[in-house]
């Protein structure tokens, strides 16, 4: 599978675009072949999926919300897989980077907007901390990063879990539910696009887009990171401390997925609320495969995924399908995207056959 | 049935730009063990994988008892009667020998269920019979690589090999491995079974073998039988004595100064052997130092100690009077030493990168690329990269053309561009004209000449004696972990070179230092 996926990773943005968007055609039509196999409604299925995601300023809003998270998580995946690591814990990474952000924005008193830039830092801090464990045992010890993201991912939850329940330290004794005392008003981001939860946050995973894109391709940093990806015995001939890499990417995935929870806490809830993640964590995965691992594409895979979780909703209230078919779809466009030869092979048997 | 086990007439396989195989007869009879020795490249594996069904012929037939065929596939290779043990073992490491042995032929009770009991009563069998010592039950990645090679032997006459193809099995085996694999092979040949030993090691061939045929360049330069050849005949048919030069090397002049001295450098390859015992060298300025050897013998991890990538395990290095022991491939960099490297596509380039980025591997951090780690200049990077191209001759549609499609002289002029540039006063050339045509060779060898005549102190590895012979102000003979002799090319020849890469001595004049144990 890495020999896959790093292929996948290889592959050029622009040449590849078309294949993507293919991919997700083809997903969708493969939904449409299930729908119709359940006696749904395709183009109510449809209506309504779109109508949830788009229809209007509340569907918008819900799309970009629930996106702005997943751009972050993506960029984590990618980052990592820019170095030939699989960063399968983002979901936790998230989840610390969001209680500190919390714990900060309620408990210290700052200044407005620097207020929100500590809040920030030290969610960002605690995921990169979160992600250089795994970097530090991969690079030291070669333990196998897959696994260890992922079960430090349900320590994660476990801890925060603990850390807001009734007699856990952060747990806010104003309310019955497990969840941290609001943030300060002057550590929230501001709502931009009233009344939907869309905040700043957005323009921070904006901003992240384009630092990682930065850092990939003009740095000589990122320039070593993706060398190690592609080869590291070439890297190692080229004088780059190959584990040293190792640990920044794992760390850096982990920030990346810290500022996705410190945004939600910031931007979203106002608060650590315990179990607020959907998986956004692990759409992050999906996304930065949508993406072709490259930052920009990120923003695109999570529009898509944001906008099939905030249409699938509509589709559950509608009645016309199973919310659930929104999450066949997103499988679907994964499957398309990691098979990237069977839809190349597609591809030219549509052409031998137009000859 | 006929005398002999196997007959082999014209073999020809051509591979793009190389005939491996040029029109090859070869036999073996029954019950004999027949040698094939050749230096690396002489077709011997090429062969015998042609025997073993592994490549289809160009031309030529193959009779086996008798029978002739043109082609087939192992598959039906193994069921004709013949095993072949690779150099790299084809054994899963998870599983168990009894496993391994059984995979794909698995007994099993009433169709069903697997009958380990039986495979490991056989394995057993086989292993008392023939005198190859195994544990079924042990797992083989706990094994030693000599009882991993017993097990790839079992596993071929458990398959119900007649013949046996070993491609060089005593490349991995300590003296006294050897000493075994020798009796077992005697065993072997008492029960009748025919066995074909791939080696270049010439003592090995004599001391083991019945017959030994010597391949060059892709031709059988003849058979002869082992109890009537000696080493140097041996030597000179492997080597042969013709150098044909195409480069006219001057004189070197200048000042001679040490720029390198390695001191009693000791290092283990990958899989954890000694392949370094102790090599003393210093490099100087204005010389190409050529290190000639057979493959194997420490060169690959002589380059990697001398930049960095592989760490001693006891010794120094010097560059000037700077002690670099102990420092990583950055450190080398820093210090002025430039590495073309014996493999392009594992360690010169990224073949995922462009030409671009890799115009700039391993010199990425220089100023002039990157004034802070944060901040590379893309259009240095692009214009250096053009600059490369235009200069060294690289062909490539545009420099953000991946590496990968590059043809290989493209890679390795661009390689070189990269690493000449960088005005190095030290050069570790490991193999730099493998895989090229004529022409590149050519070109690579005026590049090292003329860094040369700039003041850079090379180190030349190469397994081509022509190219030794041709490009060195001073060889060294690297055999078995150590420099058995350092030659002016003028005061030496080919025979004399040949016999100190095959035997770490020369023959003849001094029988006591020819025999290191």
């Amino acid at each position: 599978m890495r020999s896959v996926l790093r292929s996948l990773g290889r592959s050029h943005l622009v040449s590849e675009t078309g294949i993507t968007f293919l991919s997700i055609a083809l997903a969708f039509g493969v939904g449409c072949i299930i729908l119709w196999a359940g006696g749904f409604s395709i183009p109510a299925v449809f209506a309504n999926l779109w109508k949830g995601a788009f229809g209007n300023r509340l569907a918008l809003g819900q799309t970009l919300t629930k996106a702005t998270p997943i751009v972050l998580t993506s960029l984590s995946f990618l980052l990592a897989f820019r170095c030939g690591l699989f960063n399968i814990g983002a979901e936790g990474q998230m989840y610390v980077g969001a209680i500190a952000t919390a714990t900060v924005g309620a408990y210290l008193r700052l200044p407005v907007v620097l207020h929100a830039i500590v809040a920030l830092g030290a969610g960002a801090l605690a995921g990169a901390a979160w992600g250089w464990i795994p970097g530090y045992l991969k690079a030291k010890r070669g333990a196998n990063e897959f696994v260890t993201t992922m079960m430090l991912s349900y320590v994660a939850i476990g801890l925060t879990d603990y850390l807001v329940a009734p007699r856990g330290p952060l747990h806010d004794h104003a309310a019955w539910a497990n969840q941290t005392a609001a943030v300060q008003a002057t550590a929230r981001f501001a709502r931009i696009l009233r009344p939907t939860q869309v905040s700043w946050a957005i323009i921070v995973a904006g901003i992240a887009v384009v630092i990682v894109w930065y850092f990939l391709f003009r740095t000589s940093s990122g320039y070593e990171l993706r060398a190690v990806g592609q080869s590291p015995t070439a890297a190692e001939y080229g004088g780059v401390r190959t584990q040293r890499k190792m640990i920044l990417a794992l760390s850096l995935a982990g920030l990346l997925a810290g500022v996705a929870g410190a945004g939600e806490v910031l931007g979203t809830h106002f608060r650590f609320v315990d179990g607020f993640s959907p998986g956004y964590g692990w759409d992050g995965i999906a996304g930065g495969l949508i993406a072709r691992a490259h930052p920009v594409g990120a923003i695109f895979a999570a529009l898509l995924m944001g906008a099939l979780r905030a249409g699938g909703m509509q589709v559950q209230r509608s009645g016309a399908a199973p919310g659930d078919i929104a999450a066949v779809l997103q499988g679907l466009v994964i499957f398309f995207i990691i098979a990237p030869t069977l839809v190349r092979s597609l591809v030219r048997w549509r052409k031998g056959k137009s000859r | 049935m006929s005398e002999l086990a196997i007959e082999m007439r014209g073999i020809v396989k051509r591979f793009p730009g190389v005939v491996a195989n040029d029109g090859i007869d070869f036999d073996l009879k029954r019950g004999e063990i027949h040698g094939l020795l050749g230096e690396n490249g002489a077709g011997k594996t090429v062969l015998m994988s042609i025997l073993y069904g592994l490549y289809f012929p160009d031309e030529g037939r193959i009779f086996l008892d008798g029978t002739a065929y043109t082609h087939y596939r192992p598959a039906q290779a193994i069921r004709l009667g013949i095993g072949m043990v690779h150099q790299h073992f084809m054994l899963v490491p998870r599983l168990t020998v009894a496993e391994n042995i059984m995979l794909g032929q698995e007994p099993s009770r009433s169709g069903v269920f697997l009958d380990r009991d039986a495979a490991i009563r056989k394995i057993r069998a086989f292993s008392e019979q023939y005198g190859l010592p195994v544990d079924p039950n042990a797992h083989v990645e706990q094994l030693p690589v000599g009882e991993q090679q017993r097990v790839e032997i079992i596993k071929a006459l458990y398959r119900g090999a007649d013949t046996l193809i070993l491609d060089e099995p005593t490349a991995v085996l300590t003296e006294q491995e050897v000493q075994h694999l020798g009796e077992a092979l005697i065993r072997l040949k008492a029960e009748g079974k025919s066995t074909v030993l791939i080696t270049h090691k010439l003592r090995e061939a004599i001391g083991m073998c019945d017959r030994i045929t010597v391949l060059r360049k892709g031709k059988v330069i003849g058979t002869v039988a082992a109890a009537e050849t000696n080493d140097r005949e041996l030597a000179e048919m492997m080597v042969g004595r013709d150098v044909v030069f195409t480069v006219q090397r001057s004189e070197a002049t200048g000042e001679q100064a040490v720029v390198m001295t390695a001191h009693g450098l000791e290092a283990t390859d990958d899989r954890g052997v000694e392949a370094l015992k102790g090599v003393d060298l210093d490099l100087r300025q204005h010389e190409i130092l050529g290190i000639a050897g057979v493959q194997g013998n420490g060169q690959e991890e002589l380059a990697e100690v001398l930049t960095g990538l592989r760490s001693l395990t006891s010794g120094t290095v010097k560059i000037g009077e700077a002690d670099l022991t102990g420092r990583d491939a950055h450190g080398f960099i820093q210090a002025g030493v430039s590495h073309i490297p014996a493999d392009r596509h594992v360690r010169g380039l990224v073949m995922g990168f462009s030409v671009r980025e890799n115009a700039i591997l391993g010199r990425h951090r220089e100023k002039r690329f990157s004034p802070t780690p944060f901040w590379q200049l893309q259009r240095a990077v692009t214009r250096f990269s053009r600059e490369i191209v235009d200069a060294f001759g690289v062909q490539t549609p545009s420099v953000y053309t991946r590496v990968s499609n590059l043809s290989g002289g493209n890679q390795q002029r661009l390689i070189i561009g990269r690493e000449v540039t960088k005005a190095p006063h030290i050069i570790i050339a490991a193999q730099p004209t493998r895989g090229l045509d004529v022409g590149g060779i050519e070109y690579v060898h005026e590049q090292l000449l003329a860094m040369r005549d700039q003041g850079a102190g090379i180190l030349l590895i190469s397994m081509d004696l022509d190219e030794i012979l041709m490009m060195s102000d001073r060889i060294a003979v690297i055999y078995d972990g150590r420099i058995v002799a350092i030659k002016d090319p003028d005061e030496t020849d080919r025979r004399e070179l040949g016999e100190l890469m095959l035997t770490g001595a020369t023959l003849g004049e001094n029988k006591k230092a020819a025999d290191p144990s």
